[in-house]
């Protein structure tokens, strides 16, 4: 019993991470329609930033400057690389997403080199906790606390504010949203922002778990937040979470069965399944198309 | 009030509109009526700055606002209800409604209170998701969050378009009165008949030119019209 607990708990901490970086694919899809290959590369070069912020600068400062670093990496690229083409097929896009994907990876190798670079431990963050008969490093324990809330108040933020009606009226209809006077690109840009900051979050948190970053510590991660994504309904901020948390958590207990190997291959397994049986996902929008 | 003069707008690679210049003045209800593809939509469109024209020159209350990014011409005073509607359906009615104003930044209760009075429909339908609301309430949703935003000029684009004569009826008496609290009115439609009669001034646009103009009262009896435009039993 206990050891299901332990690997409940590590799967739902994996997950949480997925969850967050998983919610940067469905926002930046939810506005336009594009699957942002490069949203798992953002995630891997947020962890060098961490290991050259926390070289220079006390761990806090060290976090916000990743934080701020990693939304103006998000921002610029959504500047230099998509914007031009907001009126191009959607294809172009997609293939100007990969190019980026691949630009950073191939930066991150030429600055950094491929050799995986140790990830600085936050003070306290490896703390081991012993609750119950629960052990794990703190980080395990609020991986999912933080992922909850930020995702709760992301919904919020949502909802009720104007920022957020602007995003969900580009999200719908980008002239109509014009007509009332919204600015497209401060409302994608801000998405963009907001997607990377959670992206950031996510990468101090698995990466504090993985301890190394090298330049495609993003690819797999990014790919299996995309399929949390998929999974969970594209679109959906909850799908988003949910999805994270439930590949987290397979992936966890099939490794706890000794499984390990076939541990990826749930992810891609799961991606067909529901591609096949509901390719909404489990929160997606029904797809009405009224004229 | 709205000065266009010698608009060329390109659209889809076809010269849409060539070269075209009217004018409305305060208080005015104008129409732009001519048959599909002749460039209604797009001339609206164009001033709306969704798309921008290839020359010419767009004049609002004695500024230049020709190209200049959609959000300041709402800020301007124009506002424009789209062809198709094109509310927000998984927002409620109310959201819509407020999102009409996005740009203001003053308290809205007073001018909700007067849309709803304008529209007694949509009050019932406060909490409803627009989407499911019936094609004529959303056709009043589009005019009431067009109107949200205060306009000066407030443009509609076929507001009739798919709906039952009633309503259509319905819409074009709202239009009238919106028309007397002082709001100048620029009406897209093909329903030429209902048009002319609400409009002072019309236009005929045809294939991207302006080809005739008049009163409301004399294009509607006018042979051509008549004959293009209204049938023969409109005589």
């Amino acid at each position: 019993m206990d050891t299901i607990l332990q690997h409940g708990l590590t799967g739902i901490s994996l997950g949480g991470a997925y969850a967050l970086i998983a919610i940067g694919y469905t926002l930046v899809y939810g506005i336009l329609r594009l699957i942002n290959f490069a949203h798992g590369d953002i995630f891997m070069m947020a962890g060098y930033f961490m290991i050259f912020a926390f070289a220079n600068f006390p761990w806090y400062i060290a976090i916000i400057l990743v934080l701020i670093a990693t939304v103006i990496l998000g921002v610029a690229i959504e500047k230099a690389a998509y914007s031009p083409l907001r009126n191009a097929p959607r294809m172009s896009v997609m293939i100007s997403a990969i190019g980026v994907s691949y630009l950073l990876q191939n930066l991150a190798t030429y600055l950094f080199t491929a050799l995986p670079m140790s990830y600085p431990e936050i003070p306290g963050l490896k703390k081991i906790l012993i609750i119950g008969n629960l052990t794990a490093s703190l980080v395990t324990f609020i991986t999912p606390i933080v992922t909850i809330v930020l995702s709760a108040g992301l919904i919020i933020l949502i909802n009720n504010t104007k920022i957020g009606m602007s995003m969900r009226a580009v999200s719908r209809d980008y002239e109509a949203a014009q007509l009332m006077g919204i600015k497209l690109n401060t409302t994608i840009s801000f998405t963009f922002a907001v997607g990377s900051l959670l992206a950031a979050i996510g990468s101090i948190l698995y990466f504090t778990d993985r301890m190394m970053v090298f330049p495609f510590s993003g690819s797999l991660p990014g790919l299996k937040c995309f399929v949390a994504a998929v999974l969970g309904g594209i679109g959906s901020i909850p799908g988003a979470v949910i999805g994270g948390f439930i590949l987290g958590i397979g992936e966890t207990i099939l490794i706890a069965c000794g499984q390990s190997t076939f541990s990826d291959a749930f992810t891609f397994v799961l991606l067909i399944i529901i591609l096949l049986f509901r390719p909404t996902g489990i929160f997606g929008e029904k797809v009405i198309d009224k004229v | 009030m709205l000065k266009i003069e010698n608009l060329k707008v390109n659209y889809g690679g076809i010269e849409a509109v060539k070269g075209i210049s009217f004018d409305i003045k305060q208080g005015e209800i104008v129409t732009l009526i001519g048959a599909n593809g002749a460039g209604k939509s797009t001339t609206l469109r164009t001033i709306s700055s969704l798309v921008k024209p290839a020359s010419g020159s767009i004049n609002f209350l004695g500024n230049d606002i020709t190209g200049i990014p959609a959000h300041q011409i709402v800020k301007a005073g124009i506002t424009l209800c789209p062809e198709g509607r094109h509310i927000f359906p998984d927002m409620t009615v109310l959201e819509n409604i407020k999102i009409g104003a996005y740009l203001r930044n003053d308290n809205l209760d007073k001018d909700i209170e007067k849309v709803y009075d304008l529209f007694p429909i949509l009050k019932e339908r406060n909490w409803q998701l627009a989407g499911t609301l019936s094609g004529g309430e959303q056709q009043m949703l589009a005019v009431a969050r067009g109107l949200m935003s205060n306009p000066k000029l407030m443009m509609l684009d076929e507001p009739s378009l798919g709906l039952a004569p009633l309503v259509v009826k319905d819409i074009f008496n709202v239009i009238t009165e919106i028309n007397k609290t002082g709001v100048t009115i620029l009406l897209v439609e093909q329903n030429a008949n209902m048009a002319l009669k609400i409009a002072d001034r019309a236009y005929v646009l045809e294939t991207g030119r302006i080809t005739m103009q008049g009163t409301g009262k004399e294009l509607i009896e006018n042979e051509k019209i008549i004959e293009a435009y209204l049938g023969k039993q409109a005589k």
